[in-house]
Formats: structure tokens, sequence, C-alpha cells
């Protein structure tokens, strides 16, 4: 057993698991944040995608060992103040989710791609949430949804 | 599924990685970016008894300028090297390449080295080394030594690492100024590996070419080099009628295997359509 120190969404956690522990377990098991979602488990789907000392990585394909240490951020921490962080609020806007299994990581994906693409093209939004399979919206509000959400980002709101 | 149980290293510095490793005598597999070993380990495709975790040696991961190459730590990101200057200035085709390896957050984990190591015949970076005539190190219990791409490859997802050696560094050289240079490639989505790439590079001068480089990737076991068809265009120039005889010779250079994803004679007339596509696209980038 090992033991893993580490902050998600700036709080501290501390847990002890086996070093086979995928992260995403540990995040959804042992911290009992259960918004970052288990798909393919094999790095594909993308609806792990977690904040990882800020960048955007698969917690399905990740060790909770290699965590120690590290900040997160999950989908429980775009919230603030109780209101829907902007790109949430343009999500539900422009119908980007029906079932909303791949939100979180749609989510995550999108911010990481517009903190360094503040103005992407809608080729490159396209490009960006690539990495992350729907199976309801047909992507078209998502991509709506990140573009609307581009200026008001890069606006520093 | 979830991984096998597997003995866990995490050392901070190269030689404790070194000998960790030599202790299980090939029974351990060395973790970079994890994105293709994880995957194996979950599906337990891969048992090893032990994972030596590099993600914690902080001098592996670098990006220098040296001797006329860029020498890359082999636990550089490749998101890093997506964002890069140095590479962006001397390694133009390697930047292109990058924006072709898996998906952003697969980027932000996936390092040059460890998709040098695993050596998946369709991989971007492996058709880069190949292309670019570039090398790597590799550390063992006896040292150091230096390894040119085109002995390094041996077939589908095997290198001639020992099993006690781990990847340290990949060199490159520096690309001249004005050089042209593109990597197209197919795959069924975006993100994929590809069924077929190819690497290209061309230095022209009006319509003669000085040097040419082509190299593919899933086209065979191992990345190829294309090198009676870059002939061709170091002969005959940079021409309509060169660059059709330089496809075609690629679909006659080239062995590849079928799999599930397509048939020996289809990734073969992509080597000849990709290889027209990468070259016309070089040619149009290419100064001089």
């Amino acid at each position: 057993m090992v033991t893993v120190r580490l902050k998600v969404n700036g709080v501290a956690h501390e847990g002890r698991c086996e070093p086979r522990k995928l992260l995403v377990d540990f995040i959804r098991e042992d911290l009992g944040l259960t918004g970052t979602h288990v798909g393919c488990e094999h790095g594909i789907c993308g609806a792990c995608t977690i904040m990882f000392n800020g960048e955007a990585a698969r917690s399905c394909i990740m060790l909770a060992v290699q965590a120690d240490g590290a900040e997160l951020g999950t989908v429980e921490g775009l919230m603030r103040d109780g209101k829907l962080h902007p790109l949430q609020e343009a999500f539900r806007e422009h119908h980007g989710l029906q079932c909303g299994f791949c939100t979180p990581g749609m989510l995550i994906t999108a911010l990481d791609l517009l903190r360094t693409n503040p103005s992407p093209s809608d080729r490159e939004i396209r490009e960006g949430i690539s990495a992350v399979l729907c199976r309801c919206t047909g992507y078209q509000g998502i991509v709506n949804a990140v573009r609307a959400a581009a200026p008001i980002l890069a606006s520093g709101r | 599924m979830k991984p096998p149980k597997f003995e866990y290293h995490a050392p901070t510095t190269l030689d404790e990685a070194v000998a960790a490793l030599g202790r299980y005598g090939g029974d351990a597999k060395v973790l970079a970016g994890g994105q293709s070993l994880m995957p194996l380990l979950n599906f337990r495709l891969a048992r090893p008894a032990a994972l030596v975790d590099l993600n914690r040696v902080a001098s592996l991961a670098y990006i220098r300028e040296q001797d006329g190459q860029v020498r890359f730590g082999a636990m550089t990101r490749q998101r890093t090297i997506e964002f890069s200057p140095v590479v962006a200035q001397h390694l133009p085709l390697l930047k292109e390449a990058t924006r072709w390896v898996g998906h952003l957050p697969i980027r932000t984990r996936g390092t040059i080295g460890g998709s040098i190591a695993h050596a998946d015949p369709s991989a971007e970076y492996p058709a880069v080394l190949a292309a670019l005539e570039g090398e790597v190190v590799a550390r063992g219990a006896k040292g150091d030594r230096v390894i040119r791409a085109a002995d390094l490859f041996q077939t589908y997802l095997t290198t001639n690492l020992a099993p006690d050696e781990i990847l340290t560094e990949v060199r490159l050289p520096a690309m001249p100024a004005g050089v042209g240079y593109a990597l197209e490639e197919f795959a069924r989505r975006h993100g994929d590996f590809a069924i077929v790439g190819i690497a290209a590079m061309v230095v022209r001068e009006g319509q003669r070419c000085t040097m040419a480089r082509l190299a593919t990737a899933g086209a065979g076991p191992v990345p190829v080099r294309l090198r009676a068809a870059e002939e061709i265009l170091e002969r005959d120039g940079l021409g309509e009628a060169a660059i059709d005889a330089a496809a075609r010779k690629a679909t006659e250079l080239v062995d590849p295997d079928a799999d599930i994803h397509a048939s020996a004679d289809y990734r073969r007339h992509l080597a000849g359509v990709l290889t027209k596509r990468a070259l016309t696209r070089a040619i149009g980038v290419a100064r001089g």
C-alpha cells in the first residue's frame, strides 16, 4: 500500500491504496468525487479527463500513486459561489450535452484547449474536443458552446 | 479492466532507475507517459513484475541545442514539443507531426522517449526519427550508447534496447533553414494511429532537389526509409513527373501487413498517395 497526498480543486486530501489503483478510481472511490466519469478504461473515450497540475489528462491511464503531490482539477471545482462556470453556462445555453456522461471530460478538455488557444477556429475546436467521445449530441452543440465561451473566458471573467 | 499487481518504483534519478530496472532481469517495464503502457496494463496484455516510473526523474525533461542537433530528454512531453520555439525553428517537421499524436490530453502526458521506445509502427515520432536520421541515447548498467534510427527499430513494438536499458535522450539533426517538409497521414478518425503516414523533407535549389527524405508510418513492422524514391527526386528534380515516379516507387518499397484496419494492398496504395501529397506540400513550403 502507498500513501497518496494531493490537492483536488484546492482542497488537500490523503488516502492509501495499492500502487495499481487507477487515478480515476481513487478520485471516485477514495475521495468520493464522482463527477469524473469512468468510460472505456483505456484512454480512448475521454470521460475521465481531469486537470493534472493544470493540464488536461486522462485519469483512467494514470496511477493514483503518480498523483502524490499533484494538484488536480475536476468538474466539481468549476462552479464558483453557487454559479456555473461560464463554460458550463455555455454548454447549458447551447445544448452541449444530453445524457451528460462525457460532459466532465468535455469541459476539462475544452478548458485546456481555451487556455492554450483562447480564440480557436471551429476546426481547432473540433480537433480539440475530438479527444472526447459523445454519443448524444453529434458534437455541434458542444462546438457552439465552446465557441461561445471562448471570448468570455478570454476576457477573464 | 484494472491493472494486475506489480511492484512500483518511482526513482528520482536516472541511476536509481537503471539500478531498479536491472534488478528484474527483463520482467520490469519502464513507465514514461503511460499513454500506451497503461492501456496494456488495464487490459492485462502486459503483466510486468514491476514498473519503473520515470515521471519523477526531473533530469530527463529538457530541450537543448547542441552540435547541430536538438536533443530531447526522453521524458519531454509531446505538449511541450508542440509549443517549443526551438522545435518550431529547427524541427518544423516534428512540430507538425506532434499535432497528429493522439489528442490534446494524450500529449500532455505522452513523451518523445516513450513514443519512440514503444515503437508502434503506426506512430508519428518513429517515422520522424527515421526521416531525419536521428539517434537515441540508451543508458544501461554499462553506461551510455548511441543508437541510430536505422538500427533501433527491429519489428512491431520491438527495439534493440536491452531489457536493462532506458532510452534517455532523442537527438534530431536541426533541419536546414528554408527546408520543405510535410507529414501526411490517413486514419479513420483524427487522433487515431495512422493506417499509413508519410514524413517528407526536401531541400530545393530552384527545381533541383539537393536532399530528399521520405519515411513511412504504418506501412510495415518498422518505419521505412524510402531511399530509392528519394533518389528519384535528387536525380530528376521536383517536377510533377518526378513526384509521380517517387510515389510509384514508394508503393514498391513498402511491404505492409494486413490487419483489422486495412489490407496490405490498401496500405501500399496509401503509401503512394500520401507520398505524393506530402511531397507536393513539402515542395510548396520549401524556399530556395
